[in-house]
């Protein structure tokens, strides 16, 4: 008995890499039990588009779109209408979080296992983009299949969508980790819809007043919109990197603040 | 065979016992909260070596940095000071593989509401990387051995009190751990519920698994702890088996008396030379004595006392925390 070897740990006490994908994992068993919801996502957008793009489309008639081009207005607002959903479906998803992290106390129990913040964080993302991401393909198909895409870039605007709900999810995420409850949650939402009226969503940004034009260049939607309406559109050049990378450099940002916070909020 | 297995094993020194390591060895560990002002120490300097295979105690009342302690060695919660050893390694720098080897029972029950019973413990087996068969399989074994097989398909909501603690105890062994961690593992349960979680950590420790839990229930400390410590606002202030504790801290046997107006102060006057020490509580008077017969018959010949009654029983963990804190434990 004396000096007994111990018997080696279990192989998972090797952190797995990319422990997160259990976070996907997780509220893939959650959302098996509640297929509607998942679905009620896509309706919602699609709704938007029909309502606003083609209700509307016919009274406003041509607008003139990125590089000068003349639009239907349905070509001009559908791209808008795809960044906002994927703006939305993160915003909706970091709601979800919010309510583990307030009310259930559930990524108290997920940190006593091998699974650290940041890879809390991976997977939520993970997930709101896996999720975000088939509204957006069903919802590009929708648009090419009404005639609304007019150029083989499209093909980018799905990455791009990607790309636009990593931003917002890391953002809410970011906004979740600062908050101290749903008092100020209600603050994120009155940011979110002046944001979606005026990021170039319904018009273009030169009928705006100037500071107002201003402001919208300032908000993460505006790239996202911008983007995805020079990829679906066609009119493509080297602005729509500039687009890309505020997207990204906020994205990534958004990321690092969330985590630290988190990790000051949960190891306490 | 890799090498930090290697180094853990030779950082698990074995103690004066000989043969188990120590799975937990803290010094001078300490937990403070907040800064200047604000700043609490709840845990305040504390030393503790907990052995493979034993189950050890930490035992005290509400605030006394139970729970805080039990975060640190969880490894969920940094330390403030001192230094901790989990399973021969270091909570700050290997935080992830220490909590491989570690089941947790935390003090609030954190199940996943949002999923059934049995969905809880097979996604619990993924966060620690197994198999999803193994994970399945495990859950189906784990509800059995706590008694939920038949409410394997609710929702967790539903479930009593008792049942989600047996689920949280499920829980915490999916992944086969060297050590679980129970913080007031019974607390809030009627007395059968707290049976059945009794029954079942005698089970898992027979089977060789290390446990450490709080209680400020002195029964259950008896019961259940092979050694533990008595911890008072932040600091251990005694330690050992019960047994020991008993002897050291206490006499054998203990005569309570329950004066019939509940006036204790005066009885207490004319008791207090029956006992080697008295402890005079609001509605009660206790005698510590080696020989608690020859000391109730002693009592009961001052006729002059209207005494309500007068019973004999031996000394508990009651007893050594009323004499080391001058408080008495519940309430
Ligand atoms: N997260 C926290 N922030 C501030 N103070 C805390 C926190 N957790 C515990 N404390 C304080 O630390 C002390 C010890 O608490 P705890 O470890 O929970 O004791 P126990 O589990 O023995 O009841 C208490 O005074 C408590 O108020
Ligand atoms: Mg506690």
């Amino acid at each position: 008995m004396i000096g007994r070897v111990l018997p080696p740990l279990p192989r998972t006490a090797r952190p797995t890499l990319g422990a997160g994908r259990h976070l996907v994992e997780r509220n893939a068993l959650f959302f098996r039990g509640h297929v509607l919801v998942i679905l009620g996502g896509f309706f919602e957008a699609l709704f938007y588009l029909l309502s606003i793009g083609i209700g509307v489309s016919d009274l406003v008639g041509d607008v003139e779109g990125p590089g000068g081009k003349t639009l239907e207005y349905t070509e001009f607002v559908a791209p808008a209408m795809l960044a906002a959903s994927a703006m939305n479906g993160a915003v909706m998803e970091s709601f979800n979080i919010m309510a583990k992290l307030h009310l259930s106390k559930a990524y108290e129990a997920v940190l006593a296992t091998p699974i650290t913040i940041r890879d809390i964080a991976v997977g939520e993302i993970t997930w709101s983009l896996m999720r975000g991401g088939a509204y957006s393909a069903a919802f590009l198909a929708v648009m090419a299949s009404l005639g609304l895409v007019s150029s083989w870039w499209a093909v980018l605007a799905l990455p791009a969508a990607l790309l636009v709900g990593f931003t917002f999810a890391a953002l809410g995420l970011a906004a979740v980790s600062v908050i101290r409850g749903w008092q100020d949650f209600e603050w994120v939402m009155t940011a979110v819809l002046p944001m979606f009226l005026f990021s170039g969503t319904f018009a273009p940004l030169s009928t705006y007043p100037d500071p107002v034009a201003w402001l919208a260049r300032a908000m993460p939607l505006y790239h996202g919109v911008s983007l995805l309406r020079g990829l679906t559109t066609g009119a493509v050049s080297g602005v729509l990197l500039v687009h890309l990378l505020y997207l990204v450099l906020l994205g990534v940002a958004a990321f690092w603040v969330a985590t630290r916070r988190l990790e000051a909020n949960l190891l306490t | 065979m890799s090498a930090t297995r290697d180094e853990a094993s030779t950082q698990e020194g074995s103690t004066a016992l000989g043969a188990a390591p120590a799975l937990v060895s803290a010094r001078g560990l300490v937990k403070a909260f907040g800064e200047g002002d604000k700043r609490r120490v709840a845990v305040d300097g504390i030393d503790v070596e907990v052995l493979e295979g034993e189950a050890f105690g930490f035992l005290g009342p509400n605030g006394a940095g139970k729970s805080s302690t039990m975060r640190m060695i969880g490894c969920t919660s940094p330390a403030t000071g001192g230094t901790l050893r989990v399973l021969g390694l270091d909570p700050a720098t290997d935080g992830p593989a220490i909590r491989a080897g570690l089941g947790v029972v935390p003090q609030e029950d954190s199940l996943d509401g949002e999923l059934t019973v049995r969905d809880n413990l097979v996604i619990y087996g993924r966060y620690f990387g197994l198999p999803w068969k193994a994970c399945r399989s495990r859950a189906d074994e784990l509800l059995e051995f706590v008694q939920l097989s038949d409410r394997s398909d609710s929702r967790v909501d539903t479930l009593s009190g008792g049942m989600k603690r047996r689920l949280t105890i499920a829980r915490a062994l999916v992944n086969n751990p060297r050590m679980v961690l129970l913080d007031e593992p019974t607390t809030g349960l009627d007395p059968q519920a707290r049976h059945v979680v009794w029954e079942r950590l005698f089970q898992l420790k027979r089977s060789g698994v290390t446990l450490i839990l709080t209680t400020h229930y002195m029964d259950e400390a008896e019961q259940l702890c092979d050694r533990l410590v008595v911890m008072d606002a932040g600091r251990i202030a005694a330690g050992g088996s019960p047994r020991e504790l008993i002897a050291a801290h206490c006499t054998r046997e203990v005569v309570e008396a329950r004066p019939a107006d509940g006036e204790t102060a005066r009885p207490a006057e004319v008791l207090a030379s029956l006992a080697e020490r008295i402890e005079v509580l609001p509605d009660r008077i206790l005698l510590y004595t080696d020989s608690g017969d020859d000391t109730a018959a002693a009592v009961t010949h001052h006729h002059e006392l209207d005494l309500a009654s007068v019973l004999v029983r031996r000394a508990s963990l009651e007893d050594v925390f009323l004499r080391l804190t001058g408080r008495t434990l519940v309430d």
